[in-house]
C-alpha cells in the first residue's frame, strides 16, 4: 500500500487534488502559525495567573498607601501601646491598637476554647471510629456548617444565644464577646474537624495496628498515637481555624458590639478590629482624614497578624504532606 | 464544534454599544413646561440622593418610601451622619444633606469654595433625650451635672455616678452617644460642654442610634442621649430624664408641647434639609422637596418626630419657591430658639 | 499480677465514652445548626410571601420587603461570575498545562494560597481605597461585583486545577500523540471533561459570595434603597444595557444586618423581617451548595475511567 504523498498532485495520492492543497496549506504556512496561536493564548493565561500576584499586591500598597499618612501623625510606639482608641475625636484623640486587639484576641480565645477540642474530637471520631456510611452523611452535614452566612450567625448569636446565656449569666450585656466567640467557635469547627480528619486519615494504619498489637484500646491509640502522628496536619488545621476567627467581621460586629473596650472579660461588649472597620465604614469619612486612615491601619495591623498565621499554617501542611 | 467568530463579534458590538452614553437617563420625563403646582409625579423618572444625619434619616426615610409609591423616581437616602453629609454635600455628590444642625461656618466655606448653593429648609423638631435605664432611681439631672459627665476633661476620670452628684450610687458609670460625624453629638456637646464637639472620648460612640438604645436598655447604670423618636419607639426599655436648665423653670421633660412652648431646653433642636440649588432645577428634586415640605407635618408625626407648626411648613415652602439659598444661622447652632425665630431669620451666606 | 479481665473491661469502657464523647461533639454541630434553621424558621417563615419578595424597604417592618435586595443580591452575583470564573478558570489551566517549576510559578501559588487566607474585610477595604477612590467609580454595583470577584478567585483557581488534575493523564498524551498543540489540547478535550469540576467550583464560590457582608458594607452599600437599578433590557438597540452597573446596590445579607440591628420591638417587628431576609439567603445558599453535590455526583457516575 504505497504511503500517502504529501506532494500535491503527487502520482498514488488517494485524496482529491483539493485537500491536498488544504493539506499543504497548512503546513506551507509552516509550523509558526499553529504555535504563534498557542504562544498567545500561553502568555494570556499567564496574565490572568499573575492577577492573583495583583490582587496582592494591591492590597499591600492600598493598605501601606493609606496608613503611612496615618503614622506620620501617630507614632508606632503610641500606636502599640496607648490603650484608648479614639481616633475620630477632635479633641484628644488617642490611637492605641490594643483595646481593638484586645477584643479580637478574646474573642478568639473564646471560639478557639470551643472549635478546637470540640473539632478535635469530630476529627478523631469520624476517622478512627464511625463506621463508613455515618461518615458520609455527617460530614456534608458539617460543612454545611461552614456554608451559613455569617450574618446570619450574627442573627442567631443575638438573638437566641445570648437570651439562652442570660438564663445562667444574668448580668450578661445584651452585646457580649461570649457569646459572639462561642457562635464564631461553632463556625470554625468544620475548618477545624475537615483538616485535622484528613491528617488523621494519612496516618499509616501500620501504626495502629501496631498499637492494637500491644494491647492499645482506640482511645489510647487515637491520643497516643495517631494524634501526635498527624500533628503537624492538625497544627495546620488549628492555625487556619485561628486565622478564620481573627478575620470574621459580621457575627462580632453585631453580637460584641462596636464600641472599642480594653478589658479581657469575655462577658462585656467589645470591638475587634474588624467591627471597628465595618463601623467606621458605615459613616463617612473622605479620603485624608486621620479617622479614615485608621481604617487602614487597623486593617494593615489585621493584614500582618492573618499573613504570619497563614505562612505558618502552610509551611505546617507542606510538612505534613511531605511525611507520608 | 467551534464557536463562530461572527458571534463574539456580535457579542463585542452589543458591549460597546450598550456602554455608550444614555440619553434617557435623568431627563426628568415628559413633563417638561409643566405649571409649578402639580406636577404629575407618576410621569418623572430620575435619581434623588440624600444622605446625611441619622436622626433626620428616619423622616426622609418615610418620605422617600411614600414618594416613591407614587412616582418612579430613585430615591437613595444614607446615614453618613450630618457631618458627613455636609462633606458629601459640599463636594456635590449629594443633592440633598440631612442635618440635626445648622451647616457651620467651615462647611458654608466649603461650600462656596466648590461653588454650590444652598437652600436651608427646617423640616421638624427634635427633643434630644437623655435616657436611663427605667431600673435606674433618678427621675431628673441638671445642665451642670451632664456637663460634669461628658466634658472633656472627665475622661478617664468621672467613671462612678456618686463622681458626679454624691447623692447618686455608687455604681459604674457607662455612657452611651453619638459618634463624632453625628450632628446629634455636635448639638449635644455644644448645648451642654459650651463648644461642639467638646467631649471625652471614653464613651459608646455609635453613628446608629439603635446600638445605643439597645446599651442603655441593656445596662442598669448607663446614661445615653438619643434622638426624641428613638425613645419614643422604645418607651418600654428607657426612661426619659427630665433636663433642669437651671434658668429658674425647674426640670422639663421632652415633649411635642414643651418644645413647641421652648420650654425644654437646652436640648431642643431644628432639624434641616438642604438642597443643593442647582440640583433643584431638576424637577425630580423639586418634585421631592415639594413633597417633602407638603407632607412633613404627617410623616413626621408617623415616625414619632415632633412637627413645626403648619406656618412653619408654608415659610419653607415659599423659601423653596423662591429659591432663596444661604443660612440664617451664621454658621453655628443656637441653643433655645423659638421655632418662628429660626424661620424669620433671613438666610445669610 | 495484672487483672486482665479488669483491664480488657476497663479499656473496653473508655473506648465506648470515647465514642459517645465523639458522637456528642458530632451531635453539638449538627444541633447547633438545626437549632439555627429551626429558629429562623420559626420567626421568619410565616412572614415570607410574594408581597414580601416585592415589596421594598420600608420605616414600617409589615411594609417592609426584599425586593431591591434579592435583586441586588442576583445583580451582583452576575458580575461577580462573570470576572471570577474566566480569570479563576484561565489562572487554573495555565497553572496547571503550562507552569514550569520556576520562581514565577511558585510566587504564583504562593499569591493564590495566602488570598484564600485573607480576611473578607481586607477585600473591602482595598475595593474602597482603589477602585472607590482612587479610580472614582463610586460606591455601585460594578465595584461590589468587583470586590466579590477577587475575593473569591482563590476558590475558583483550585476547583479547577482539582478538576483538571482528576484527568488521567492518557487523554492528554494521546491528544499529544496525534499532534495536537497544548492549546488545541485544553479546547478540545480538557476543558469539556473538567466543566463540571469547575461548575461545581463555581457554583461553591457563588454560594460564598451570596453571603458576603463585611467588604460590601465597606464599600459603602447605602442604608435604604427603594428601587431597583435599571433593567439590563431596553426596548430599543442594542436591546441590553450596561448602566444598571452603575447604580447603588442593596443585597440580601446587607439587608439582614440593617434589620437585625434595630432593637427588639413588637409593634415594628424588623427581627422578623430579618429573620425571614435570612431564611432567604439560606435558602439561596443551601440550594446552591446542594446543586453542587448534586453535580459532583453525577459527574463521578458519569466519567468512564
Amino acid at each position: 500500500m504505497p504511503a500517502r504523498s504529501i506532494h500535491p498532485g503527487a502520482p498514488g495520492a488517494a485524496p482529491s487534488r483539493v485537500d491536498a492543497l488544504a493539506d499543504a496549506s497548512n503546513l506551507m504556512l509552516g509550523p509558526g502559525r499553529r504555535y504563534w496561536k498557542d504562544w498567545v493564548v500561553e502568555k494570556g493565561l499567564l496574565l490572568a495567573a499573575l492577577s492573583s500576584v495583583a490582587v496582592t499586591t494591591g492590597i499591600v500598597l492600598i493598605l501601606l498607601y493609606e496608613s503611612v499618612p496615618f503614622f506620620r501623625k501617630v507614632s508606632l510606639w503610641s500606636f502599640l501601646t496607648d490603650t484608648m482608641w479614639t481616633p475620630n475625636f477632635p479633641v484628644n484623640p488617642h490611637f492605641g491598637i490594643l483595646p481593638l486587639v484586645a477584643g479580637t484576641v478574646v474573642t478568639t480565645t473564646v471560639a478557639l476554647a470551643v472549635a478546637l477540642p470540640v473539632g478535635t474530637m469530630i476529627a478523631i471520631y469520624l476517622s478512627e471510629y464511625a463506621p463508613f456510611a455515618l461518615r458520609e452523611v455527617l460530614k456534608p452535614i458539617l460543612e454545611l456548617l461552614s456554608a451559613v452566612p455569617t450574618v446570619v450567625y450574627g442573627y442567631f448569636a443575638l438573638l437566641f444565644v445570648t437570651p439562652l446565656l442570660q438564663k445562667f449569666l444574668p448580668n450578661l450585656p445584651l452585646q457580649s464577646m461570649l457569646s459572639a466567640g462561642i457562635v464564631m467557635g461553632i463556625m470554625i469547627i468544620p475548618y477545624v474537624s475537615s483538616l485535622s480528619e484528613d491528617a488523621m486519615r494519612s496516618v499509616p494504619m501500620l501504626l495502629r495496628e501496631g498499637a492494637y498489637a500491644l494491647g492499645a484500646n482506640k482511645m489510647i491509640t487515637s491520643i497516643k498515637v495517631v494524634y501526635p502522628a498527624a500533628l503537624s496536619g492538625i497544627g495546620a488545621a488549628y492555625i487556619l481555624g485561628i486565622s478564620r476567627a481573627i478575620g470574621e467581621t459580621m457575627i462580632v460586629a453585631v453580637a460584641a458590639g462596636s464600641q472599642p473596650n480594653f478589658t479581657l472579660d469575655p462577658q462585656q461588649p467589645a470591638a475587634t478590629i474588624t467591627a471597628y472597620i465595618v463601623q467606621v465604614c458605615m459613616g463617612d469619612l473622605p479620603r485624608g482624614e486621620i479617622g479614615y486612615q485608621s481604617i487602614f491601619a487597623a486593617g494593615l495591623t489585621l493584614f500582618l497578624m492573618t499573613l504570619g498565621f497563614n505562612i505558618l499554617g502552610h509551611y505546617l501542611r507542606k510538612r505534613f504532606r511531605e511525611a507520608y | 464544534m467551534k464557536t463562530p467568530g461572527r458571534l463574539w463579534a456580535a457579542a463585542a458590538v452589543l458591549l460597546i454599544v450598550g456602554c455608550g452614553p444614555d440619553t434617557s437617563q435623568k431627563s426628568g420625563g415628559s413633563a417638561s413646561s409643566q405649571p409649578e403646582t402639580d406636577v404629575d409625579l407618576k410621569s418623572l423618572t430620575g435619581t434623588v440622593k440624600v444622605d446625611g444625619s441619622s436622626t433626620v434619616y428616619l423622616v426622609t426615610e418615610k418620605v422617600a418610601a411614600v414618594f416613591q409609591k407614587a412616582s418612579k423616581v430613585k430615591v437613595t437616602v444614607g446615614i453618613s451622619g450630618t457631618g458627613g453629609g455636609f462633606k458629601k454635600f459640599c463636594r456635590g455628590e449629594i443633592d440633598v444633606a440631612d442635618a440635626s444642625r445648622p451647616i457651620l461656618k467651615a462647611e458654608m466655606d466649603a461650600a462656596k469654595e466648590a461653588g454650590i448653593e444652598y437652600i436651608e429648609l427646617p423640616v421638624c423638631f427634635d427633643a434630644l433625650t437623655v435616657a436611663v435605664n427605667p431600673a435606674n432611681p433618678l427621675d431628673s439631672i441638671t445642665v451642670a451635672e451632664l456637663k460634669k459627665m461628658w466634658e472633656p476633661e472627665a475622661l478617664g476620670k468621672v467613671t462612678r455616678w456618686n463622681q458626679v452628684n454624691p447623692a447618686w450610687p455608687d455604681a459604674e458609670l457607662t455612657l452611651y452617644g453619638a459618634g463624632t460625624d453625628s450632628g446629634t453629638f455636635d448639638y449635644f456637646t455644644e448645648a451642654i460642654c459650651g463648644k461642639a464637639k467638646s467631649s471625652r472620648g471614653d464613651y459608646g460612640a455609635n453613628e446608629n442610634d439603635n446600638v445605643i438604645v439597645q446599651g442603655i436598655s441593656g445596662n442598669k447604670h448607663a446614661l445615653g442621649y438619643i434622638p426624641f423618636a428613638y425613645y419614643v419607639t422604645n418607651k418600654s426599655k428607657l426612661k426619659a430624664l427630665a433636663v433642669d436648665w437651671e434658668k429658674g423653670a425647674g426640670p422639663v421633660l421632652p415633649s411635642l408641647e414643651n418644645v413647641l412652648a421652648a420650654k425644654y431646653n437646652p436640648l431642643s433642636r431644628p432639624l434641616f434639609i438642604y438642597v443643593n440649588r442647582k440640583a433643584a432645577e431638576r424637577p425630580e428634586v423639586k418634585a421631592f422637596v415639594e413633597f417633602y415640605l407638603k407632607n412633613a407635618h404627617d410623616l413626621a408625626e408617623k415616625v414619632k418626630y415632633l412637627p413645626l407648626p403648619e406656618k412653619a411648613y408654608e415659610m419653607g415652602r415659599a423659601r423653596f419657591a423662591k429659591l432663596q439659598t444661604g443660612s440664617g444661622f451664621g454658621g453655628e447652632a443656637e441653643i433655645g430658639l423659638p421655632v418662628e425665630e429660626i424661620l424669620s431669620r433671613e438666610p445669610k451666606h | 499480677m495484672i487483672d486482665t479481665y479488669r483491664l480488657i473491661a476497663r479499656r473496653r469502657l473508655q473506648d465506648s465514652v470515647f465514642n459517645v464523647l465523639g458522637i456528642v461533639c458530632m451531635l453539638l454541630g449538627v444541633v447547633t445548626l438545626a437549632a439555627l434553621l429551626f429558629d429562623l424558621a420559626v420567626t421568619g417563615w410565616t412572614r415570607i410571601d410574594r408581597t414580601f419578595l416585592t415589596s421594598f424597604p420600608d420605616p414600617e417592618a409589615a411594609e417592609a420587603g426584599v425586593y431591591s435586595a434579592w435583586v441586588g443580591s442576583l445583580l451582583l452575583m452576575l458580575v461577580t461570575i462573570s470576572l471570577a470564573v474566566p480569570l479563576g478558570v484561565a489562572a487554573g489551566v495555565y497553572l496547571e498545562e503550562y507552569a514550569r517549576k520556576n520562581w514565577l510559578t511558585t510566587i504564583i501559588e504562593i499569591n493564590i494560597a495566602n488570598l484564600a487566607g485573607v480576611p473578607s474585610i481586607i477585600y473591602g477595604l482595598l475595593a474602597l481605597g482603589l477602585l472607590v477612590y482612587q479610580f472614582h467609580l463610586g460606591q455601585t454595583i460594578v465595584v461590589g461585583g468587583i470586590t466579590l470577584a477577587f475575593l473569591v478567585l482563590p476558590i475558583v483557581i483550585v476547583s479547577t486545577r482539582e478538576a483538571l488534575r482528576a484527568i488521567p493523564r492518557g487523554i492528554r498524551e494521546a491528544a499529544y500523540a496525534l499532534g495536537a498543540t497544548p492549546w488545541q489540547v485544553i479546547k478540545d478535550h480538557l476543558l469539556p471533561y473538567s466543566a463540571g469540576g469547575i461548575a461545581t467550583g463555581t457554583i461553591i464560590a457563588l454560594s460564598r459570595a451570596i453571603g458576603e457582608t463585611a467588604p460590601l458594607l465597606t464599600v459603602g452599600a447605602l442604608a435604604f434603597i427603594a428601587f431597583l437599578p435599571d433593567s439590563p433590557l431596553q426596548s430599543r438597540f442594542p436591546f441590553v444595557n450596561f448602566h444598571w452597573l452603575n447604580s447603588d446596590f442593596t443585597c440580601l445579607p446587607i439587608q439582614m444586618f440593617n434589620w437585625v440591628d434595630r432593637p427588639e420591638n413588637p409593634e415594628n417587628d424588623f427581627h422578623r423581617n430579618a429573620a425571614a431576609a435570612g431564611l432567604v439567603l439560606i435558602i439561596m445558599t443551601l440550594s446552591l451548595n446542594g446543586a453542587a453535590i448534586y453535580i459532583r455526583y453525577r459527574l463521578r457516575k458519569r466519567l468512564k475511567w
